[in-house]
């Protein structure tokens, strides 16, 4: 999404620099919530303040929004038919293949060192073992990420 | 009242999902299908198959959907500003302190220490899918070639999804 994002604002309508959407994806990836909808009210907020951000927001949370509605009016109804069933036991594995990939992408990208491989494997077990609340785990990352930063 | 701890429930769910996408997962099951006791653990799947599927943020997404089925439009309305509320308004407060000190750097660094976290909360989605999810050998064929054809190919995975799903309903009609 953010692709399309930096295309629609910054090249084509020219409303934000080149680095005020650096300084937007930084900030969005480091606060909770979706992507996209943080960038949304980010660069809402540099072009028309408060009132922009909340209308960026809306417009990128309404299509979702409508298609969802849409979507649970059918599904709620014939949930039970056997063929929407069988469309669901199959994609579910699929589903399966998608998170495994992410997580491949996203942890070449993280696992940076010893110390990043140490925390990731420490949390995943007491989330796995422990159930600690996910939560937790982010707040532990941070905290420990944040003191080895510091002193590297 | 149904509409209130539904905000309740993706207002923290917003406030917490760090990291974006698929990170949400965990915690949209902890508070959906462990907690409040909403959704089973086939019909948790089912939110995640419908929310990848639909374009737009999945957490969002997820939100619309549990709050339609509990309590019609009106409560896919609630349940999508609570999980939208939190981050828009520290967007609001960030982008305030940003002008003052470097802001930036620091949200670089959060950012790189959260990673190692947001890794794992993958893996514990893919365990929670996988242990739910995969009944039988065809679960395990759909699961591989799926996989091989992500890493392989550079297609959409809604398309692969939808495959996926066809080849479900020939197999289990």
């Amino acid at each position: 999404m953010l692709p399309l994002i930096r295309q629609e604002v910054v090249n084509k309508r020219k409303w934000i620099t080149t680095r005020d959407f650096i300084d937007g994806v930084v900030v969005s990836q480091s606060i909770p919530g979706a992507i996209a909808l943080n960038m949304a009210t980010f660069t809402g907020n540099r072009i028309a303040g408060n009132a922009g951000a909340i209308v960026a927001g809306v417009g990128t949370a309404l299509p979702s929004f409508i298609s969802i509605v849409i979507i649970s009016v059918f599904f709620l109804r014939f949930r039970e038919v056997s063929v929407v069933q069988g469309f669901f036991r199959g994609a579910t594995p699929a589903i399966l293949a998608l998170l495994i990939s992410a997580t491949v992408d996203i942890g070449r990208e993280a696992l940076e060192g010893y110390t990043e491989i140490i925390i990731a494997i420490g949390l995943l077990a007491l989330l796995l073992f422990l159930h600690m609340h996910p939560a937790l785990a982010i707040l532990i990352a941070a905290v420990l990420g944040l003191l080895v930063r510091r002193r590297r | 009242m149904i509409l209130g701890q539904l905000f309740l429930a993706f207002a923290r769910i917003g406030l917490l999902a760090f990291g974006g996408g698929f990170a949400a997962l965990p915690l949209i099951e902890r508070e959906i299908v462990i907690r409040l006791q909403w959704f089973s653990h086939s019909e948790f799947l089912e939110l995640v198959a419908i929310s990848e599927l639909t374009p737009g943020p999945i957490a969002i997404n997820a939100a619309t959907f549990v709050g339609y089925k509990l309590a019609g439009v009106g409560g896919a309305l609630i349940a999508t500003i609570g999980v939208c509320l939190p981050s828009a308004a520290l967007i609001l407060i960030v982008v305030r302190l940003l002008h003052r000190l470097e802001g930036s750097v620091l949200a670089d660094r959060v950012v790189r220490s959260l990673r190692p976290a947001v890794v794992a909360l993958l893996v514990t989605a893919a365990y929670s899918v996988a242990g739910k999810g995969i009944a039988d050998v065809w679960g395990i064929i759909i699961a591989v070639v799926s996989f091989v054809i992500l890493r392989t190919r550079k297609v959409n995975p809604v398309f692969v999804l939808i495959i996926a799903g066809a080849t479900g309903i020939l197999i289990y009609l």
